[in-house]
C-alpha cells in the first residue's frame, strides 16, 4: 500500500494476500488453537458489525462506526491482553471488546444511544469507546502510569494497549503520550489501525512521515510496522510488544497497515472521495478471506466448520439483537444520578424537574391515546 | 514551630496530608518535583513522598490532563498543578470530554476522582497569559467542581476535601493572597465542606458576594460601610461550581440587597448565575438590582494596567451604596 514506499522501517509479514506463507513460521502458529480462535472472533465480529449497520440502515440503532476488512487488529489485541491488562480501545473495536467478553448486546446499546452500554461488568477496568480522537492516548499513558505505580517488585506488570486510527497520529495528544510513554518508561503498548483513511483524508495527506510507526521513534520508542491484515504477523508483532511492556522495559509503537472496507461511518459515503478501484484491489487483501485459505491448505478448517460457524455467529448475534432491542429505556432519574457521587442541591431540584416534567409528557399521552414507547 | 502560615504553605500541608493518609493520591505537574513547584506549592513533598508519587511531567497540560484521567479511572487520586491557568487551555479538552464525563458514560463503573489545581488571577505583576481569572469557564461544565479558596485556612480545609471527593475538582488558588497573610491551620478540626458558601461576617443592610483574592477587597469594603454606620454581610462563595445558592439566599432575603464582587469580565460570569438565581428565587425580597463589580469585557491588561481593571474595596463601597440608595 501507499504508506510503505519509502518504508524507513521494515514491515512485519508472513501471509501474502492469499495466504501462501512468504517466510519460515514462528513455532506458535502449531497451536492451532490459536488461529482458529482468531478465525472464529473476525468472523462472528464481522457478521455482529454488518448485522450492527443494518440495524442502523432500518432505523433501530444510530451511526455505527463499522470495522469492516480491519477485524485482525482488534482481534489480536484483545486476545493477547490478560484480563487484568486494560484495553483503551478507538470505535472501531469491536472485534477487541467482544474478545474481551465484552457481550455485543453492549456494544449494540451504546450505538444505539444508551451510556449503560458501557457500563456492565464485563467491561472491567477496560475504558469505554473514545469518540474525540487521540485523547485516549494520553489515558493509556495514565492507566500505565498507576499500574507501574502500584506494581511491586516480583510481580509481572500489568499491561496498557491503546488502539487509534491513522487520523488520531496527526493530534498532539499522540505525540505527547507517546513523549511520556518513552521518557517514563511506561508498560503500554500503542497500535495505530491505518486503514488509509480519516474519514476522506487519505493517508498521504494525513503526514508527509513515510510510516506513522516512525512517530515512535521520535519518542525513544522501539517502533514497527505490520500487515494489519495478517494474524500471523500480528500475533508476533504485538506478544513482542506486551511482553517488552510486562518486563518493565516500556513501551513500543505499532502500525498495523490495513484497509477502511467501509464507510467511515452509517452517516458517510465513501464513493464521494474514494474510488471504486481503490477498493477493490483493498478486497484481495482482506484478513478473514486470507487466514480462511493458510486454515484451508493445512487442513484445519472446512466448509462444514465454516457453515457451522457461520450458523453459531448468527444464533449469538440474534440473541444480542433481542438483547438490546428489548432493553428498556433509561429511567429519567439515571439522566442526573451519574454526574457525582454527592449530587448537588441544584441538581437534585433539576431532577425533581425533570420528573415533574415527564409526569406531564405521560399525562398528556395517556390522555391522547399514545403510549411512550421511546 | 511556628504552625502560622501562608496560603501557598497551607496549600503544601493539605497536599502533605493528604499523600500521608492515602498512599493513592500523587502529585503530578510541571517543576514540581525538585523545584517544588514555581510558587512552592510542592516543596519537600518529593523528597519525603519520593519519585513515584511526585511526578515531574514533561510540559504538555493536553498530558498532564489526560494522564490524571487514566490514572483516576484506575481508582487512583492524582492531584496536578497546572503551572498558571492560562495554560490550562491544553487541558480543557480532556476536563470536558472526558472528567466531568466518565461517571455518568460508565454509569459508574468508573469515575475521575482527580484534582486540577491551579494557581489563578491577577495582581502579581505576572508575564502576559499569567492573570487571567477563566473559573466560569469551568462552572458551565456538568460533572465538574470549582473551588476557590480566600485564606489558608480555607485553603487547607477545601484542599484536603477535594482530594477526598470522588470526582473531578478543578482547584483554583488566587495567586495574589499566596504570601498575603499567615493563619493557623487547626489540622483536627474537621474538613472543610464543599459545595457551602461561608458567611464571614454578618449584617442587616446589604449582602456582599465574592471569593477567591477578591474577599480581600469586599471585606475592607464591609469595614469601610461598617465606619459609615451600614452593616454589610459578606460571603464567600468558595465552591463555584455547583454553587449553594441557599446561602446566598436566605442572606439577601434578609438585606434585600446584593452586590457581587468578581476579578473576572462581567458578561457570562459566575455574578450574573448569582444574578439570575436571586431573580429566580428571591424576586420579591429584592430591595433593589442585584449590582455586579467585575473585571471588564477586555483582555486582562498586562500588568502596568491590571489595577485599573481590577475591583478595588473603593468601587464595591459606591456599588453597595447605590443598591442603598433605592427603597
Amino acid at each position: 500500500m501507499d504508506s510503505t514506499e519509502n518504508n524507513m522501517l521494515p514491515m512485519e509479514q508472513f501471509l501474502d494476500a492469499e495466504g501462501e506463507v512468504l517466510k519460515n513460521l514462528p513455532a506458535w502458529v502449531n497451536n492451532e488453537d490459536i488461529l482458529i480462535d482468531y478465525y472464529r472472533t473476525m468472523v462472528i465480529a464481522r457478521q455482529g458489525d454488518q448485522k450492527a449497520v443494518a440495524l442502523q440502515r432500518t432505523g433501530k440503532m444510530g451511526t455505527y462506526p463499522s470495522c469492516l476488512g480491519q477485524e485482525a487488529i482488534s482481534t489480536v489485541c484483545a486476545a493477547l491482553l490478560e484480563k487484568d491488562d486494560v484495553l483503551i480501545p478507538y470505535y472501531r473495536d469491536l472485534p477487541g471488546l467482544m474478545r474481551r467478553g465484552i457481550p455485543l448486546s453492549d456494544v449494540m446499546l451504546y450505538w444505539g444511544g444508551d451510556e449503560r452500554g458501557s457500563a456492565s461488568p464485563a467491561w472491567g477496568q477496560d475504558l469505554p469507546n473514545c469518540v474525540p480522537i487521540a485523547t485516549q492516548a494520553g489515558h493509556a499513558a495514565g492507566i500505565a502510569t498507576a499500574i507501574k505505580i502500584r506494581h511491586e517488585a516480583g510481580d509481572p506488570l500489568g499491561v496498557a494497549l491503546c488502539a487509534l486510527g491513522d487520523g488520531a497520529t496527526s493530534k498532539g495528544d499522540f505525540g505527547e503520550a507517546l513523549n511520556l510513554a518513552g521518557a517514563w518508561q511506561l508498560p503500554v503498548v500503542y497500535i495505530i489501525n491505518n486503514n488509509q483513511w480519516a474519514i476522506s483524508v487519505p493517508r498521504k495527506i494525513q503526514s508527509g512521515a513515510p510510516t506513522l510507526a516512525q512517530k515512535g521513534v521520535a519518542a525513544g520508542l522501539p517502533s514497527f510496522q505490520v500487515d494489519g491484515n495478517d494474524v500471523i504477523a500480528l500475533h508476533d508483532v504485538i506478544s513482542a510488544a506486551i511482553e517488552r511492556a510486562r518486563q518493565g522495559k516500556g513501551a513500543t509503537v505499532i502500525e498495523a497497515i490495513s484497509y477502511r472496507l467501509c464507510d467511515h461511518t452509517t452517516a458517510d459515503d465513501a464513493s464521494r472521495y474514494r474510488g471504486s478501484e481503490e477498493l477493490k484491489d483493498a478486497w484481495k487483501k482482506e484478513p478473514i478471506k486470507r487466514l480462511r485459505n493458510f486454515l484451508h491448505h493445512r487442513g484445519l478448517w472446512d466448509e462444514r466448520k465454516e457453515q457451522a460457524l457461520k450458523e453459531e455467529a448468527d444464533r449469538l448475534i440474534d440473541a444480542a439483537v433481542q438483547t438490546y432491542l428489548n432493553t428498556p429505556l433509561p429511567k429519567i432519574e439515571d439522566l442526573f444520578d451519574y454526574h457525582y457521587a454527592n449530587m448537588p442541591a441544584q441538581l437534585a431540584h433539576q431532577k425533581q424537574e425533570a420528573l415533574a416534567r415527564e409526569q406531564i409528557r405521560q399525562e398528556k399521552l395517556n390522555a391522547s391515546g399514545g403510549h411512550h414507547n421511546g | 514551630m511556628d504552625n502560622k502560615l501562608t496560603m501557598v504553605e497551607a496549600v503544601n500541608l493539605a497536599l502533605d496530608h493528604a499523600m500521608a493518609s492515602d498512599p493513592d493520591v500523587v502529585l503530578l505537574g510541571e517543576d514540581i518535583g525538585v523545584n517544588g513547584g514555581v510558587f512552592r506549592a510542592t516543596q519537600g513533598l518529593r523528597d519525603k513522598y519520593g519519585l513515584k508519587r511526585v511526578m515531574d511531567t514533561p510540559l504538555a497540560e493536553t498530558l498532564i490532563a489526560g494522564i490524571s484521567v487514566g490514572m483516576a479511572a484506575q481508582g487512583m487520586k492524582p492531584v496536578a498543578e497546572i503551572q498558571f491557568m492560562g495554560f490550562i487551555f491544553p487541558a480543557m479538552e480532556q476536563l470536558i470530554c472526558h472528567a466531568a464525563r466518565m461517571r455518568n458514560r460508565t454509569r459508574g463503573r468508573l469515575a475521575c476522582p482527580m484534582v486540577l489545581r491551579a494557581p489563578f488571577g491577577g495582581g502579581i505583576h505576572a508575564p502576559e497569559h499569567h492573570s487571567e481569572s477563566t473559573e466560569a469557564l469551568f462552572a458551565h461544565i456538568p460533572g465538574l467542581r470549582v473551588v476557590i479558596p480566600s485564606s489558608p485556612v480555607r485553603a487547607y480545609g477545601l484542599l484536603r476535601s477535594a482530594i477526598s471527593e470522588p470526582d473531578p475538582v478543578i482547584f483554583l488558588e488566587p495567586k495574589r493572597i499566596y504570601r498575603a497573610i499567615k493563619q493557623t491551620i487547626d489540622i483536627s478540626s474537621d474538613p472543610l465542606p464543599l459545595d457551602t458558601c461561608f458567611t464571614l461576617k454578618v449584617g442587616q443592610d446589604v449582602t456582599l458576594v465574592s471569593w477567591g483574592a477578591s474577599i480581600r477587597e469586599t471585606t475592607e469594603a464591609a469595614n469601610i460601610l461598617e465606619n459609615h454606620g451600614i452593616a454589610a454581610e459578606v460571603i464567600d462563595v468558595a465552591t463555584i461550581k455547583p454553587l449553594d445558592m441557599e446561602t446566598i439566599l436566605k442572606s439577601v432575603r434578609k438585606t434585600g440587597r446584593c452586590v457581587v464582587v468578581h476579578e473576572a469580565c462581567r458578561s457570562f460570569g459566575v455574578g450574573a448565575e448569582i444574578a439570575a438565581g436571586l431573580m429566580e428565587k428571591a424576586f420579591d425580597e429584592l430591595k433593589s438590582p442585584v449590582e455586579r463589580v467585575t473585571g471588564f469585557d477586555t483582555t486582562m491588561p498586562y500588568y502596568r494596567m491590571e489595577d485599573h481593571y481590577l475591583p478595588q474595596a473603593d468601587d464595591i463601597v459606591r456599588a453597595a451604596i447605590r443598591t442603598l440608595a433605592r427603597h
